[in-house]
């Protein structure tokens, strides 16, 4: 275990890093302890993302020093800093889709015959490698061929190997299920009693509790201290991070009863995605859509969204029938909605935070009837606070921001269009705790006013405080619906698992 | 089998095959080993120039100088061996390091000013153009007895083909490509970098030193093509390739490579050369054609390979499976 007497692995003192505009991190210093699991905290955008870049040398620092087992290293690239020991894997971008499972495992480091790469030992130890991590997948296929989770996993995998000293996590398990993140915590458990240092990002503070042994906070890219778990509280550290204090408000929901009928599915569903459903939203109601990974919830959001286009059933809305057969059609009915996957299916990375959050209230009006500059200046600027999005400037493109703050403008984005019918699928991923209650007053608040939501969510928790009624799903089925005093987590958990039970 | 990466590959060998058993069927006289040797001879520079122009492309870049620098290096070197008394060999090797510099230079503007590849061999183009003019504006011959030697080496195979050495070389070439490509840490970085230069360089890869190394193979092979396009014409020309960057742009789509990075095969691209050899053939053979029917025969196929590729990418995705399949724990 953890072993504080003796001389830091990693030691980083004095880092600064300014971007135009910004102050990412000021002074901010980080000591890893051989066996350590470090939690990384902070809000987004404080800079725990930029701290991780600067460590590696993807980003050059402005200043400050790293000392790697005593000695002071400068990596100069993400290369440098694989060979010193350093396994890393960054919060946005991952792997690389278009090379095999095997080569995106091995990139850098492939084991060489005689000069050449030695493609039959690749794919056998990236199998090995894989099935440590409960994966029996083939590596000589595309990455591109598996799902979102699945290539978390190999990502990890990748980082794991490459760390003799260090493995550094940003937001590893934003994409992963219970039963992935009980076997990653695993893995990291063997590695700390190998003596390696691991750093771990996450905005869910119980599996920092559950894994880390101390936690460092920033906020607003300077240090606010560093703490050993067993000495601090959830609370002690929600307050280190946001600097005030979070009422924790489980209010239960008022019971207002849900409004007119909007839209009615029938039958609705499409051959090997999802299997038929029937659903009957109103207005002033929140749907929560439960389950496990893959079992369906983002299926169901993009057949009602039109993104992909049902082959069975009918739709009416309002008691007239219509087809949901694309994107446009719907935001046309006004629907919104704000996407799981927010590299692929989201952002337009490269332009600006406020192209990208008047873009579907345009495309609604047509390009041929352009908003004017005081009325998309008025709309941004009353996301970017309602929402408390963090940026330098609205004209800088959305990629620079954090990862949390992408997902924050991507949500006015959707709300920008003031839909009837809102769909949101996973809507507090890699948000910060205070965020994340806000996202939540939002929620209700959007409700109060008369609109309609569906929102898909892999949190059981905040399923529960919000939803008039949950929809619980298991391998593309809709197999049980939770009304009233029917909802809480115990009884989707029993719905889930009942099923398993039958199957 | 639709997950299978090689598939575009697959499917362009098949059309080889295909075009072929066609030609056959119509002028059995097309199965010979006169057409084949002569479809390599005729096609060898082209060739040459499209393997390197596969490398820039699976990066996602483009390089539009290769015409112009097939010229140029056929006129340096006429112009180098009328003037001097050099060795062909000896000017063989100043023009590779000619060229090669060239595109290691392109490459690394390419990098660190960050301008767009496009707009960078585009003026390459018409400095290498420009460059030719200035050495001679009329054809000038090659008279030397080495490349009379070059020329005459062929292997004679039954049935009377005579397989020269230029086309020998372009068949060593794209063997020396396939390893590059397919099986060292620097083909790997190619592909990385055309797949999303973030990533990758967020994965260890050593952007600069890839993006330079694979504009200079792009300019040595081009460099080499236009030795071999030398042997073949026996003189050096400022206006001769005219627009063989696209030739060999079309050779590297049709065999497979997508344009927008990121995937493809050496393999393919010379079957695309074949294929496209195969078609001027078809129309020498038929005689009554003319021979803009190439083009657009040409044109119809770059189309339907470019749908087929739309058609994979979207089927791949579409048969993507949910997470629980490939777990195991219980
Ligand atoms: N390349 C860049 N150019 C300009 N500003 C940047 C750049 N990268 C990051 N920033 C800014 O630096 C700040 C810190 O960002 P960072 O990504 O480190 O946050 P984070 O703590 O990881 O947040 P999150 O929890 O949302 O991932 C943000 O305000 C962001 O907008
Ligand atoms: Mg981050």
């Amino acid at each position: 275990m953890m072993n504080t007497t003796s001389a830091p692995v990693l030691h980083a003192a004095g880092i600064s890093k300014f971007f135009p505009g910004s102050i990412a991190l000021d002074d901010v210093e980080l000591t890893l302890y051989s066996g350590e699991v470090h939690a990384l905290l902070g809000e987004n955008g404080a800079g725990k993302s930029t701290l991780i870049k600067c460590l590696t040398g993807a980003y050059r620092r402005d200043a400050g020093m790293i000392r790697l087992d005593g000695q002071e290293i400068d990596p100069r690239g993400p290369l440098d800093s694989q060979s010193l020991g350093i396994g890393t894997v960054y919060q946005e971008v991952n792997l690389l889709p278009n090379l095999t499972v095997a080569d995106n495992l091995f990139l850098g480091w492939q084991p060489t015959r005689h000069g050449l790469l030695d493609r039959k030992t690749m794919v056998r130890r990236a199998g090995e490698i894989l099935s440590g991590f409960g994966l029996e997948i083939d590596p000589s296929l595309l990455l591109s061929a598996y799902p979102i989770a699945i290539q978390q996993v190999v990502a990890i995998a990748r980082a794991v190997e490459q760390s003799g000293k260090v493995l550094i996590l940003d937001e590893p398990t934003a994409s992963l299920d219970r039963d992935e993140i009980d076997l990653l915590f695993s893995v990291v458990r063997q590695l700390t009693a190998r003596g390696i240092a691991v750093v771990f990002i996450t905005h869910f503070l119980d599996q920092v509790f559950e894994i880390a042994d101390r936690v460092t906070v920033l906020r607003n890219g300077r240090l606010v201290g560093t703490r050993q778990m067993d000495d601090v509280t959830q609370s002690d550290i929600v307050e280190m991070m946001l600097g005030r204090h979070l009422e924790t408000h489980l209010r239960r929901r008022d019971r207002s009863a849900p409004g007119k009928s909007l839209l009615k599915l029938k039958n609705f569903g499409k051959r090997g995605m999802i299997e038929p459903f029937d659903l009957d939203l109103h207005e002033g109601e929140v749907v929560g859509l439960a389950g496990l990974l893959g079992s369906g919830r983002t299926e169901t959001v993009k057949v009602i969204f039109g993104v992909t286009a049902a082959d069975q059933g009918n739709a009416e809305l309002r008691g007239k029938p219509v087809k949901m057969a694309n994107p446009r059609e719907s935001i046309a009915m006004r629907f919104g909605m704000c996407p799981e996957d927010r590299k692929t299916d989201g952002i337009v990375g490269d332009l600006s935070v406020r192209e990208n959050i008047i873009l579907s209230l345009q495309a609604r009006q047509g390009w041929h009837r352009p908003l004017t500059r005081t009325k998309i200046n008025e709309i941004v600027d009353h996301y970017v606070k309602a929402l408390d999005i963090r940026l330098a400037s609205p004209d800088m493109p959305i990629r620079l921001l954090s990862g949390g703050n992408q997902q924050k403008a991507l949500l006015a984005r959707a709300l920008a269009t003031e839909p009837e019918l809102l769909i949101l699928d996973e809507p507090t991923r890699g948000i910060d705790v205070g965020a994340h209650a806000e996202i939540i007053e939002l929620i209700e608040h959007l409700r109060a006013h008369g609109m309609a939501l569906v929102v898909a969510s892999s949190e059981m928790a905040e399923l529960v405080t919000y939803s008039n009624r949950i929809i619980v799903l298991r391998d593309r089925h809709h197999v049980r619906e939770l009304e009233g005093d029917a909802i809480n987590t115990g009884a989707i958990v029993r719905a889930i698992t009942q099923q398993e039970a039958l199957a | 089998m639709i997950r299978s990466p090689r598939l575009p590959l697959y499917i362009t060998i098949a059309t080889f095959i295909l075009a072929f058993a066609i030609c056959v069927s119509q002028y059995p006289a097309m199965l010979s080993t006169r057409v084949v040797a002569n479809l390599l001879t005729d096609n060898a520079f082209l060739g040459i120039a499209a393997a390197g122009m596969t490398f820039v492309i699976i990066s996602g870049g483009i390089d539009l100088s290769v015409g112009s620098v097939i010229a140029f290096t056929g006129v340096f070197l006429a112009v180098v061996m009328r003037d001097f008394p050099v060795h062909p060999l000896v000017a063989f090797a100043m023009v590779l390091a000619i060229t090669i510099s060239f595109g290691a230079a392109m490459g690394a503007i390419i990098h660190y000013l960050e301008m767009p590849p496009f707009i960078v061999t585009l003026a390459g183009m018409f400095l290498m153009r420009g460059l030719a003019y200035v050495m001679s504006t009329d054809s000038v011959p090659v008279t030397h007895d080495f490349y009379n030697t070059l020329q005459g080496i062929y292997w004679k195979a039954p049935g009377g083909g005579r397989f020269r050495m230029i086309g020998g070389l372009m068949i060593l070439t794209y063997v020396v490509a396939m390893i590059v490509l397919h099986r060292t840490k620097f083909g790997q970085n190619v592909y990385a970098i055309g797949g999303s230069p973030v990533t990758a360089k967020l994965m260890g890869v050593p952007i600069a030193k890839t993006t330079i190394g694979i504009y200079a193979v792009s300019g040595g092979l081009a460099g080499l093509a236009g030795i071999v396009y030398s042997l073949y014409t026996s003189a050096g020309y400022s206006l001769a390739t005219v627009g063989v960057e696209l030739d060999a742009i079309a050779a590297v789509v049709i065999g497979g490579t997508l344009l927008s990075g990121g995937s493809g095969f050496v393999a393919g691209t010379f079957f695309g050369i074949l294929i496209m050899g195969l078609i001027q053939t078809y129309i020498v053979f038929d005689g009554s054609l003319s021979s803009w029917w190439t083009k657009i025969v040409i044109g119809g196929l770059l189309f339907a390979f470019i749908m087929l590729q739309k058609g994979l990418s979207w089927a791949t995705t579409m048969r993507r499976k949910p997470a629980a399949e490939f777990a195991t724990r219980s």
